[in-house]
């Protein structure tokens, strides 16, 4: 059953990320229960919303006693970037059902999109790619629910000294480096990051992710067109661009990352 | 619906909406304008680098690179960069500012 092999390539894959989206996990189990919103509320973040930076959003307006509304803008900017990787993946996926992309949609974050978008760059063939993505997405979605639950009922026991938060970024970072493998990611990356802490320091608040993305892929793209690339060219290319052929190793998107 | 309640379900929804957006019509992108191609190409670094900058240089909501976040990430990275070990860079950084802070 070749899914069945995918999906499992695609679990392999993601495992590594568990050291990290594990501890961020029992933070946000711990977090709610912390500031008195109880269990159930963790629970109810972690199934429903399922992104870990809005979830502690949401739990910091509400325990300050801010309203739902406010709430719900907060958690929502902080996910705009999910738009984005909604529109990166979706040229790989069109071969797959209405009904089969929008459960996958369910299963969309940080890890699993750029696992999933460096993994199909490295393969013309459209067959396993939707099972490469569930499995590491439910294997995620099982380690974060998992965490969570530990969060809550060990919540005295989670411990305020070690940086669990910091998890996430360290995660991101391994990510991130095998991306910069040329000119137009490192352009993307470093006016993305730059920008991204400038429109914070200017009170942008959870909007600066966006604002910082949308600056990265803006500049990455006008040194991708600077360079004269032709629309043919490899990595993290949408399948429709990368015709045929073994396409330069330059380019934009990056290597598949090594194995676990 | 309590004030908690309706933060969660309607947070889930809005963020299942984004997830969903493009996938939705994703039978429409089968083929992609090359200059639309390119723009999407440059997702992945640089939404990766607009949340890790911020987490590494402003912490605690302002810039200051006189923390131990900011080294403890370059270690990271570099220890990310030779190994593309997630546990191992885990341990670095994580080591390197519980060390700091301890200190």
């Amino acid at each position: 059953m070749p899914s069945l092999t995918h999906a499992r390539a695609g679990a392999s894959a993601v495992a590594p990320m568990l050291l990290g989206v594990v501890p961020f996990g029992l933070v946000a189990g711990a977090a709610p229960v912390a500031h008195g919103l109880g269990g159930w509320t963790a629970m109810g973040l972690s199934t429903v919303v399922f992104a870990g930076a809005s979830q502690l959003a949401i739990v910091d307006v509400l325990s300050q006693g801010g309203s739902a509304v406010v709430a719900i803008l907060a958690a929502c900017t902080i996910n705009l970037r999910m738009v984005l990787y909604s529109a990166s993946l979706a040229p790989y996926l069109g071969h797959e059902s209405t009904r089969r992309r929008l459960g996958a949609a369910y299963l969309l974050n940080d890890q699993v999109y750029a696992l999933s978008v460096t993994h199909w760059a490295g393969e013309e063939r459209t067959e396993g790619r939707l099972a490469f993505y569930v499995g590491a997405g439910v294997l995620l979605w099982a380690g974060w629910v998992a965490a969570t639950i530990a969060g809550v009922v060990l919540e005295s026991a989670v411990p305020d000294s070690v940086p669990l938060d910091f998890a996430v970024p360290l995660v991101f970072l391994v990510l991130l480096i095998p991306l910069l493998v040329s000119t137009p990611a490192v352009a993307a990356a470093v006016a993305g990051g730059v920008v991204a802490v400038i429109a914070a320091e200017a009170g942008a608040g959870p909007l600066s992710t966006i604002v910082g993305a949308g600056a990265g892929i803006a500049a990455g793209a006008v040194v991708d067109a600077r360079r004269g690339a032709p629309a043919s060219s490899t990595g993290g290319s949408p399948p429709a661009s990368s015709t045929g052929g073994s396409p330069p190793a330059s380019s934009t998107g990056g290597s598949p990352p090594a194995s676990p | 619906m309590s004030r908690i309640w309706s933060a969660i379900l309607i947070s889930g929804a809005g963020t299942y909406a984004m997830r969903a957006s493009f996938l939705a019509f994703a039978h429409r992108m089968a083929t992609v304008p090359p200059a639309l191609a390119r723009a999407l190409r440059q997702i992945p670094p640089a939404a990766l680098a607009a949340i890790i900058l911020p987490a590494l240089v402003r912490p605690e909501g302002q810039l200051d690179l006189l923390q131990p976040r900011l080294l403890a990430g370059v270690l990271a990275g570099l220890v990310a960069w030779r190994t593309r070990n997630v546990g191992l860079t885990l341990i670095v950084g994580m080591g390197v500012v519980a060390g700091l802070q301890s200190v």
